[in-house]
């Protein structure tokens, strides 16, 4: 269990020497999602609607652009092979890595939905579900993105594939995390889809590492 | 020659290399090209001169005959080229993965078929080319699901890499494809009612039914010719450092 913490402390460390590299994926966050108003007017009603499907896409792409560089380092640098001979299981190693991707990925995003939710005139209670909604649903994309980002590893225009590979899968996250957000704006009961999304992470934790491993044995082979 | 049960079982065995599959997959491939022809004229006769027109959609219903068989088709053989690639994947057979790969393209093919034959039908049935509806949208993400597996196996050069590497996200498709389709189909009576329903209709006469499953059983058919057809050419392409290629009569000219 201490060199899961460790990968974490590494990454974490990696990430607080060269921050631009996740500046640029919270600033990409941040204007995609302000150019929705630009392109659709500035409509109130109409931007409320829309508010959490756009603020969902826009956290799904965002954690596909953070997933290129999850293993990509790592493997060029040898680290990655290493890391399959260490007698620590590959899988410990790996959820590490995914913790850390989403430390530095996944979470600044929750932290900024609110303020981009302002934005969108989203009322407090509406703020409070996104927020619940996005703390549950980024792990996820963080664990179904590490099992592309391991089978991309390497591959000739590996970025565009990933996003091909990936997206497909993050669907249902979208659906119930856009959902909830979207029942609660109305005024319906969000539980059920706050057990879904916990559901799929539940099964993402069990499923995820152990395939992201697979892959990376077979990148490194 | 001797030849105990055991001995049997070992010749079964022995059809999973490609040197003796090959010629096998060229004896069956005429044969399935048969059936396919025969089940194919009954079916499009029984679909178009023998199953009435619909009491409610007229003589546009028709196209469901290729409709309905090419949506079987596209998570059968999504589910068929799973369970290769997770043969290949636990057995280490290299003609496993070559199955899986073939039958990518059909599959492919088959839910890209289903989608544009379902906007032919939707379009004077619902009065729009497309709606999201659950199965639609769901069909739409089966090809997309297709193509990721295309894509990821064409850009690995390395082919056990590439084998090995599709055969997971294959897998991991297959867990997911329940899960989409269960989400869509939630999202979308959240979001606009069942309003829309593919179910709607009657239950069908049993000329039709007859039509329908004679076209499944083709399409079929054509899926496994067609199939078997490729994974010769990428038998040809993979072994072609081996004597046995090297010495196949059709590549002596």
């Amino acid at each position: 269990m201490s060199a899961f913490f460790a990968i974490i402390r590494r990454d974490l460390l990696l990430v607080f020497r060269r921050k631009s590299e996740v500046l640029t994926i919270l600033f990409f966050f941040i204007i995609v999602t302000s150019l929705f108003p630009l392109g659709i007017g500035a409509d109130s009603g109409l931007l409320r609607k829309i508010a959490p499907g756009i603020i969902w896409v826009a956290a799904l792409l965002a954690t596909i652009l953070g997933l290129s560089r999850l293993f990509i380092s790592d493997y060029a640098d040898g680290t990655l092979e290493q890391m399959t001979l260490s007698p620590t299981p590959l899988v410990l190693l790996v959820g590490g890595k995914i913790t850390a991707h989403w430390i530095v990925c996944g979470l600044p995003l929750v932290l900024l939905a609110p303020v981009i939710g302002i934005q969108f005139d989203l009322n407090s209670e509406t703020l409070g579900t996104l927020i619940l909604a996005l703390l549950l649903g980024t792990p996820i994309l963080s664990l179904i993105g590490a099992i592309g980002a391991a089978l991309t590893l390497g591959v000739r225009g590996g970025g565009v594939l990933l996003s091909l590979l990936v997206l497909p899968l993050y669907i249902p996250v979208l659906i119930f995390g856009a959902g909830a957000v979207f029942a609660s704006s109305v005024g319906l009961d969000v539980s059920g889809h706050f057990s879904l999304l916990a559901a799929l992470l539940v099964l993402s934790l069990a499923f995820a590492p152990w395939a992201t491993a697979a892959s990376i044995r077979i990148a490194i082979e | 020659m001797y030849s105990s049960p055991r001995n049997r079982l070992m010749n079964w065995f022995s059809f999973s290399s490609p040197a003796t599959f090959y010629p096998l997959a060229g004896k069956l491939i005429p044969l399935f090209w048969v059936l396919a022809t025969l089940l194919g004229v009954a079916g499009l006769w029984i679909s178009f001169f023998v199953a009435p027109a619909d009491a409610v959609q007229g003589q546009g219903y028709r196209i469901i005959f290729v409709h309905v068989p090419a949506s079987w088709m596209s998570m059968f053989i999504y589910m068929v080229m799973a369970a290769w690639a997770a043969i290949g994947l636990i057995f280490n057979t290299r003609l496993s993965a070559m199955m899986a790969q073939a039958l990518a393209p059909t599959g492919a093919l088959m839910a890209f078929l289903s989608l544009w034959t379902g906007a032919f039908w939707g379009k004077p049935m619902w009065g729009a080319w497309w709606v999201w509806d659950a199965r639609l949208t769901s069909e739409l993400i089966l090809l997309f699901l297709f193509l990721g597996f295309i894509a990821l196996q064409a850009s690995i050069d390395d082919v056990r890499r590439a084998d090995k590497a599709g055969a997971i996200l294959a897998l991991v498709g297959i867990v997911n494809v329940p899960i989409i389709y269960f989400s869509v189909k939630w999202w979308n009576t959240l979001h606009q009612g069942s309003s829309v329903s593919m179910t709607k209709a009657p239950a069908m006469a049993h000329t039709m039914l007859w039509g329908m499953l004679l076209m499944a059983l083709c399409f079929w058919m054509y899926s496994i010719a067609i199939a078997l057809m490729r994974v010769r050419v990428i038998i040809l392409e993979r072994e072609s450092h081996s004597d046995w290629v090297k010495n196949l009569k059709a590549l002596q000219s």
